[in-house]
């Protein structure tokens, strides 16, 4: 099979949604002259024309009202935002709007519009640029969350969330644009609320989603030095929370640990916890454990970068401790 | 008098805006009844506005504006019975009893809402007419929102890109003078704030919103101008609210010399004025239209009334279009 960049497999599942229906369009800060902050979009604006590739003000809020309105009136909007650190400006149209307008309008206008952009840290980028946001709008109710973690199921759930009828938040990373990984020439869709068994094990499931994908698969190589054979879950979507795949392997394995960029309180290792202890509490042989960030914000030097995030190390270590075994 | 109008014009403005005085009437004493709750905001003083927007535009355009809706949303063709099935709350009402008061909506009177985020809207209208722009139709948006929601960085953003993408919206201020009880003085030092499209190059103009006439031709002139692919015109229209800003308000933060002034300038009572001096209907005919909305008036209250309340397994419904989503219950 063919291996492509996630950058790539983004643009292919746009392009391909736009050439299917004329009522699909990209607008965000970049997107159409520059190609895109981080090349997502590049070459798009010479296919489609500037009518379907817009570029957009420095004005997150006005935009996305615009792509809100604009998806009540019958068109299929991708709103680019540079980072969803800056979506924060448009929240606003995000929760009370498009979350809302089917319920608040009786079910006559839906919304089906696309967020998307990269989402959590990205190496020393300081505070403000470092922020991971599945778990504030997992919250919301009349939206769906999709965080992926490699170019195939990126293109497979970009796709799908184009064509959803409902507003999806769609989560991409920075760091990892550049990665490179199969993806088929053949179309295919991948369903929104549906978690991957990443890597098959019997012993302790890890459930991660997004970058964090590397450190629970790099963990579990890890562990397999020491016989230790890891389940590696990646969600892929956030909201609705596909938690019967993760129920199911901890009646197997009968340990969970959780690996995420959230800060800690009330972040998706909280939801999963909790339905897990309801489902499955015969079966835990020991208590749920997690990784997050700190609960701090996010500091610029390189040391103070590295013991903020989850690392492999500490995931290793952490399972040893479910397992009981001695470090 | 000379007016451009004629007697079709006047007799339907004078019956829409009795409607619009009668319906809001009846909500604010339904509302001492406790019949209907939550935020109520009522449109009384400014039915010359939904009046005069509706001579002058087509049925295939679109009206979004804020929690005060009842009167654009009735102007607009949602039946009065079910608004008011809508306020208390009912199955039959226009949003099935899950917006109220303030989120009137209407798919097929192209009526876009009941917006309750103060400025929220304005760059919606801007989305819905970015839309009709898209597929090419003629139909304008009119995009309202208060004199409150014009300190929003919302309009700013809007207008700019508004007017950079030519969008065939109107954006209409109307300015009742009152933010809840803060007046326009208190927040800007920019008191014609129709002077705030001149930052973006777009064409703005103050209307005196007590005049149906003027209403019309000020809108007339802009939906021109947008069906024509002209771009976004903005209207201050100055208005004013005989009521407290919500049911809760007693709105002593004004005097009652001030609330007579425009009491004076009653747009129904002008127009009125001018069917009789023209002799466009007698007296016997202007009291069966009184009769007329009487009645449909109290139909309304009857059909709400009589309506079922929501079957409670709605609460799971409409928060999707995808029907399997699989929420969680515990
Ligand atoms: C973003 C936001 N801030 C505050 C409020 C509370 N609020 C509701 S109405 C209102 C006053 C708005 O006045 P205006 O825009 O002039 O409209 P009017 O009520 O006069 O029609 C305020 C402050 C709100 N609903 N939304
Ligand atoms: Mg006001």
């Amino acid at each position: 099979m063919r291996t492509i960049a996630f950058r790539q497999a983004l643009r292919e599942a746009m392009e391909e949604e736009m050439r299917r229906d004329p009522n699909v369009f990209l607008m965000g800060e970049e997107v159409a002259q520059y190609n895109g902050a981080y090349k997502v979009s590049q070459g798009m604006l010479d296919e489609f024309g500037a009518k379907r590739i817009i570029d957009t003000p420095i004005a997150e809020l006005g935009f996305a009202a615009i792509g809100v309105g604009a998806a009540s009136n019958g068109l299929r909007p991708i709103v680019e935002f540079m980072t969803w650190n800056f979506a924060v400006l448009a929240l606003d149209q995000i929760l009370n709007h498009a979350a809302k307008m089917l319920s608040m309008s009786g079910g006559q206008f839906s919304c089906p519009i696309v967020f998307r952009g990269p989402n959590g840290s990205a190496g020393q980028l300081g505070a403000q640029h470092s922020q991971a946001f599945e778990n504030w709008y997992a919250n919301i109710p009349g939206i769906k969350v999709v965080s992926v973690s490699n170019p195939y199921d990126a293109k497979g759930l970009l796709k799908s969330a184009i064509r959803d009828a409902d507003p999806v938040v769609f989560m991409e990373s920075e760091v990892m644009y550049g990665d490179m990984g199969e993806v088929p020439e053949e179309e295919y869709l991948i369903p929104i609320g549906k978690a991957d068994i990443k890597r098959a094990g019997t012993d302790v499931t890890i459930v991660s989603y997004n970058k964090m994908m590397k450190v629970a698969l790099g963990a579990a190589e890890e562990l397999a030095k020491d016989g230790i054979s890891a389940e590696v879950i990646d969600l892929r979507t956030i909201r609705p929370l596909d938690w019967q795949t993760i129920v199911e392997s901890v009646k197997k394995t009968n340990r969970l640990v959780i690996v995420e960029e959230q800060w800690p309180m009330a972040s998706i290792s909280s939801e999963i916890s909790y339905r897990v202890q309801k489902e499955a509490f015969d079966y835990l042989d020991a208590p749920i454990r997690r990784i997050t960030s700190a609960d701090t914000n996010m500091h610029y030097a390189p040391t103070l970068v590295a013991a903020y995030l989850p690392d492999v190390p500490r995931t290793v270590s952490l399972v040893k401790e479910v397992m009981y075994m001695k470090k | 008098m000379q007016t451009p109008f004629g007697k079709e014009t006047y007799l339907y403005w004078y019956e829409l805006m009795l409607l619009l005085r009668r319906f809001e009437e009846k909500a604010g004493q339904l509302y001492g009844m406790q019949k209907i709750r939550g935020f109520c905001h009522l449109y009384i003083g400014q039915e010359a506005v939904a009046a005069g927007l509706m001579t002058a535009i087509n049925d295939n355009d679109n009206i979004i504006t804020a929690y005060r809706d009842h009167g654009l949303a009735i102007a607009k063709g949602i039946p009065a019975k079910e608004c008011m099935a809508e306020l208390y709350g009912k199955a039959t009402g226009c949003t099935k009893g899950k917006g109220g008061s303030m989120h009137f909506f209407s798919k097929e009177k192209r009526f876009f809402g009941g917006h309750g985020i103060v400025g929220g809207q304005i760059g919606l209208g801007a989305g819905i007419a970015f839309a009709e722009q898209y597929q090419d139709t003629s139909n304008v948006t009119f995009c309202f929102f208060g004199d409150g929601a014009a300190r929003q960085g919302m309009l700013h953003e809007t207008f700019n890109m508004a007017v950079l993408w030519q969008l065939p919206v109107v954006f209409i201020c109307e300015n009742n003078h009152y933010a809840m009880g803060t007046s326009v003085e208190r927040t800007s030092k920019v008191l014609d704030i129709y002077r705030l499209a001149d930052a973006y190059d777009m064409p703005g103009d103050s209307v005196d919103g007590m005049s149906c006439e003027e209403v019309h031709k000020a809108i007339d002139r802009a939906a021109r101008r947008a069906r024509e692919k002209g771009g976004p015109t903005f209207l201050e229209i100055k208005t004013y609210r005989y009521k407290g800003h919500s049911m809760s308000d007693p709105a002593k933060y004004r005097t009652k010399e001030e609330v007579e002034e425009y009491k004076e300038q009653d747009p129904i009572n002008h127009v009125l004025k001018t069917i009789t001096d023209n002799q466009w209907a007698t007296e016997a005919e202007i009291e069966a239209i009184n009769e007329k909305i009487r009645q449909e008036v109290e139909e309304s209250v009857k059909f709400a009334e009589e309506s079922p309340w929501p079957d409670v397994s709605e609460v799971y419904k409409d928060i999707y279009v995808d029907q399997n989503y699989p929420y969680i219950v515990d």
